[in-house]
């Protein structure tokens, strides 16, 4: 849409990762193999279970929020870490973990706190009417005997993010401090992470704002690059949430660069928007209309490319190892584990590529918002 | 449609812990990161300005020696010349007046020795005419010791007038 697809950093990887992944290829073949074995233990599990495998329905557990954080088995003898849930009624708040559920996700069994009734059908949390026994849906899948209280949960979701946040924290902060004592510049770690900060300023920031202003922006751009990339790398763990893969997270990013292109945004970046200066007057209004629905859909176009681009990641992951349960053949796992291991890598790019393209475009629009244009 | 459908609790923790998150590393991180990252590249530009500005400074001096070198070399030069012109002069000037005073010795020992001879010659005249007066005394008296040879003497120096 914006014409970085054809962007040399891309090019630069797309030459090297044709080089080299024949041999990242065998090596994490080689490397993951008890993780392989896991994966058919889970899917001997979930066929126990469900009769027949829904490879949709895995990978939308898998890519979707859920109110557990849930590593390996299933029913009770799952391995979950509880997390709060935290739910707002029209009786006030109430909380309570996520394991009183026990792993129920077909809103069966019910938990009731304060006399109200709660279920968990699908990871949606629904308050059963008084008298109910058990949830019903109507032909349109809306519930006839529920209402949904506001969840405000801290869902895998928040707690991945939680996560990203504490590690963030822990690095930097150990910068910072490196930095309070000494002058030299560091070394490791540090240094690495250092190097990154400066590929931010350098390479996106100054490039992008200018020299004048970048410095206003550089927290919010910083943070934004670091916490999308983390994140995006954590995801790719074994039983990682997909955290820059749910667009209420991208929707909020998306926000903030928004919020901060009208905050900042100049008379003139404002006079081009609405009253577009040098063309006929009957033009104006039709050009303003086209001018605020770019400005509504540049950062539209960032929370869709982020969401969808680690999302899809997930997906042909999920996919690739799905074909061994669906073939219900070991033998595929020869095939689709190479693969899912090659986009897996391929991820690990996409993971910083996305961070980057997130934030070098924020830093574009925040640039145009906030550019001296030049008076024709 | 749950995948596109933004859930509200995420999408209100997503903002309040970003938000937080970029207040506390704004705070606590990237200020002082980036500070130090600016004070370091400014300490590293000035120490390459002074470092250029020392290696100018060198090449002044450089210059400077180089400078002092050749007016040395040249002065040095100078003396040398100046001593060898003295010294050849001194040593012209000694042969001169040596030569001089060789002269001057050779003409006094010349004047001495036409004297001495002088004197020699005259004492040699003296005692030539003393023998000749007195060998012509003892001619003389044999010769007129008797007449007849004092006769022809006169005859002899009679015809001498004579002729003359």
């Amino acid at each position: 849409m914006h014409g970085n697809f054809e962007h040399p950093f891309i090019k630069f990887n797309r030459t090297m990762i044709a080089q080299k992944s024949f041999k990242i290829i065998v090596v994490f073949a080689l490397a993951l193999i008890p993780l392989f074995s896991f994966s058919q233990e889970e899917g001997s599990i979930i066929k126990e279970k469900a009769e027949k495998f829904n490879a949709t329905d895995m990978i939308m557990h898998h890519i979707g929020d859920s109110h557990g954080w849930h590593f390996f088995g299933s029913g009770e003898n799952s391995f979950t870490i509880p997390l709060p849930v935290i739910l707002f009624t029209d009786n006030g708040m109430v909380s309570f973990m996520s394991s009183e559920f026990h792993h129920d996700t077909e809103g069966e069994y019910i938990v009731e706190k304060d006399g109200m009734q709660f279920v968990n059908y699908h990871e949606k949390i629904y308050r059963l009417d008084e008298g109910a026994a058990s949830l019903n849906f109507d032909e349109d899948h809306n519930a006839v005997n529920a209402s949904k209280p506001w969840d405000f949960s801290i869902t895998k979701n928040v707690a991945a993010m939680f996560l990203t946040v504490i590690l963030m924290l822990l690095f930097f902060f150990s910068l910072a401090r490196y930095h309070k004592k000494n002058t030299a510049a560091p070394s490791g770690f540090n240094n690495a992470m250092e190097a990154l900060v400066l590929f931010v300023r350098d390479e996106i920031a100054i490039p992008q704002i200018g020299e004048k202003k970048y410095m206003k922006f550089m927290p919010f751009l910083l943070t934004v690059f670091f916490f999308i990339w983390i994140t995006n790398i954590l995801g790719l763990l074994p039983g990682a949430a997909n955290v820059t893969g749910n667009i209420a997270v991208t929707v909020s990013l998306g926000l903030f660069t928004l919020a901060l292109i009208i905050v900042n945004g100049n008379r003139e970046f404002w006079k081009h928007t609405f009253w577009m200066p040098g063309i006929p007057t009957f033009v104006k209004p039709i050009l303003a209309i086209v001018e605020v629905m770019g400005l509504i859909i540049k950062p539209l176009a960032l929370m869709i490319r982020l969401f969808a681009n680690i999302t899809a990641g997930h997906i042909i992951i999920l996919s690739l190892l799905g074909l061994i349960f669906i073939l219900e053949s070991a033998g595929v796992a020869g095939i689709s584990v190479p693969f899912a291991l090659f986009i897996t890598v391929l991820e690990l790019l996409v993971a910083f590529l996305q961070a980057f393209i997130f934030t070098i475009l924020s830093a574009l629009f925040i640039g145009m918002a906030v550019a001296e244009h030049e008076h024709h | 449609m749950d995948l596109i459908t933004p859930e509200i609790g995420l999408f209100f923790w997503q903002t309040i812990v970003f938000l937080v998150l970029i207040i506390l590393m704004a705070k606590f991180a990237w200020k002082p990161i980036l500070g130090a990252v600016k004070t370091r590249e400014d300490s590293i530009n000035d120490a390459l300005a002074s470092a250029e500005n020392a290696k100018k400074e060198m090449q002044n001096l450089k210059a400077d020696n180089e400078k002092l070198l050749q007016e040395a070399r040249i002065e040095r030069d100078a003396l040398l010349r100046e001593a060898r012109e003295i010294k050849d002069k001194m040593i012209a000037d000694a042969g001169a007046e040596a030569q001089e005073k060789a002269n001057h010795i050779v003409a006094q020992a010349q004047t001495t020795i036409q004297n001495e001879k002088n004197a020699a010659m005259a004492d040699i005249k003296n005692q030539v005419a003393s023998l000749s007066i007195e060998i012509a005394e003892k001619v003389v008296r044999e010769e007129l010791s008797n007449k007849d040879k004092q006769r022809k003497l006169v005859e002899v120096m009679l015809d001498d007038v004579t002729l003359n």
